[in-house]
């Protein structure tokens, strides 16, 4: 039967209500705040600091380590065992890798930055919300950066294409696809692709149209939020 | 034909479109992609000219040759002292450096620095490996016992200090503390009773979350003012 209308009443190119900040976190070297409809996203950038144990340190340019957790009742089931697991550490992995591509590390060669990103709720996204609320906090932090990057999710929900899937949208009985996308924003250059389920290879290319769409509404939101920061202060 | 895209004085974010055309010329913290000049970090634009740069508003110090900043004696070496920086590097203060006096070789170090000990201190060298020199050589360097210390923001610093030393003072004449700003952002206060140290640190934190809205001297005149116990002296005491 398909899906002629999203479960919240969305258009299909449509993203949940977003919401973002900077400067959250008081003791942090620079935070950012980032919520996409009910997936919520702290990140905390601590650095360019000292990096121990030696053998981790780079003499051409620092380190970037970024670490993903759930928090205990984040999740809309069972409580979430949060620290490390099989999930957080790939999820670690790939937001390291989203973001490393706009850092300009060589100006701190063996120091480390370090990217904490805390989800008090989730509801599907949490990677993406995690990478935009990141990319923030990186820039509040005073690091040099080419650009910001935005991700967000996109996808297939029954024989509908849609972007920015919910956790109802993801679990549709009639088969679901979700591809979690990056862009830097002004080069659009794809740091982040991950596909759960199966879309042909025209599907894709449209579905990339979309999320590109998405990402730079959201720049446009995170930019928002670093000037309100300064602005003010 | 080149075009400016941001008037000057305003926040900018990374990646954000500067200016068009080769008609401007990229400095500290832009950077140029074919004939576009682009934000490379956050801060305030800067124009001088045609070269635009943007000064930083919030990120950690990072050692620079020429900087006066005060560091903390972490470990004691064979031949000199390690100290903390306030950032990412440790600096090194090598016995030759460390007083105008000459050190014996196989002296005990610990008669000079002691671990723990706050020095104000001179960065003289910089490696591109971030291997820190400092020296303890120079007008006004020297070890700073008793008083408190504070962190604020390093690039506040020079609001801190003021034009050819104004804000700081200011707070002098007011509070009759001794006051030593580093560029890291370590700052120390010393002075006769707590309370004016007190109200030292009160207006110094005022000063860092201030520091943009314009008429900064005159607030932190009137602060100190209604603040203060004692009638301002007007500095007749050496110390810097």
């Amino acid at each position: 039967m398909a899906y002629p209308k999203r479960f919240d009443g969305r258009k299909n190119d449509e993203m949940r209500p977003i919401e973002a900040k900077a400067g959250v976190i008081k003791r942090a070297d620079g935070s950012g705040w980032f919520k996409i409809g009910k997936t919520e996203a702290y990140a905390a950038v601590y650095g360019p600091r000292a990096l121990y144990p030696r053998f981790l340190q780079d003499p051409e340019k620092g380190v970037l380590r970024c670490n993903y957790n759930m928090m205990p009742f984040s999740g809309s089931g069972d409580r979430v065992r949060p620290g490390p697991s099989r999930r957080s550490k790939e999820l670690s992995m790939v937001t390291e890798k989203a973001l490393r591509p706009i850092l300009n590390l060589s100006e701190f060669p063996n120091a480390v930055v370090d990217v904490f990103i805390e989800l008090p709720q989730t509801d599907a996204g949490s990677r993406c919300a995690g990478i935009c609320a990141a990319s923030i906090a990186l820039a509040d932090a005073g690091i040099s950066m080419k650009d910001m990057v935005a991700a967000i999710g996109a996808g297939k929900v029954s024989d509908q294409k849609v972007v920015d899937l919910s956790y109802a949208e993801e679990s549709h009985e009639e088969g679901a696809t979700d591809i979690a996308m990056s862009f830097v924003h002004n080069t659009k250059e794809l740091t982040l692709l991950q596909m759960d389920g199966d879309v042909s290879k025209e599907e894709l290319a449209e579905i990339m149209e979309m999320a590109k769409k998405a990402c730079d509404q959201i720049n446009e939101i995170q930019r928002n939020a670093l000037k309100e920061k300064f602005q003010a202060e | 034909m080149g075009e400016l895209l941001v008037k000057e004085k305003t926040i900018v974010v990374p990646g954000e479109e500067l200016a068009s055309g080769m008609d401007f010329l990229p400095s500290h913290g832009t950077y140029r992609e074919n004939d576009k000049i682009y934000a490379g970090k956050l801060g305030l634009l800067n124009i001088d000219g045609k070269v635009l740069k943007i000064v930083s508003l919030s990120g950690r110090y990072l050692p620079k040759s020429g900087d006066t900043i005060i560091a903390k004696v972490t470990e004691i070496l064979m031949t000199g002292w390690r100290v903390d920086t306030n950032s990412a590097y440790e600096a090194v203060l090598s016995m030759k450096e460390a007083s105008s006096e000459f050190i014996q070789r196989g002296a005990d170090l610990t008669k000079y620095y002691e671990i723990g000990d706050y020095v104000m201190a001179k960065v003289v060298n910089v490696t591109s490996q971030k291997l820190v020199d400092i020296s303890m050589k120079g007008p006004g360097l020297r070890k700073l016992s008793g008083g408190r210390f504070l962190n604020v923001n390093t690039h506040k610093v020079p609001r801190i200090i003021g034009k050819q030393g104004s804000m700081v003072s200011l707070i002098k004449q007011h509070t009759n503390c001794k006051i030593l700003v580093g560029q890291n952002g370590l700052v120390w206060v010393s002075g006769e009773n707590p309370d004016a140290e007190l109200l030292t640190v009160k207006a110094i934190k005022k000063i860092e979350l201030e520091a943009h809205i314009p008429g900064l001297t005159d607030r932190i005149k009137k602060f100190l003012e209604s603040n203060s116990t004692q009638k301002p002296v007007e500095q007749s005491q050496g110390e810097q």
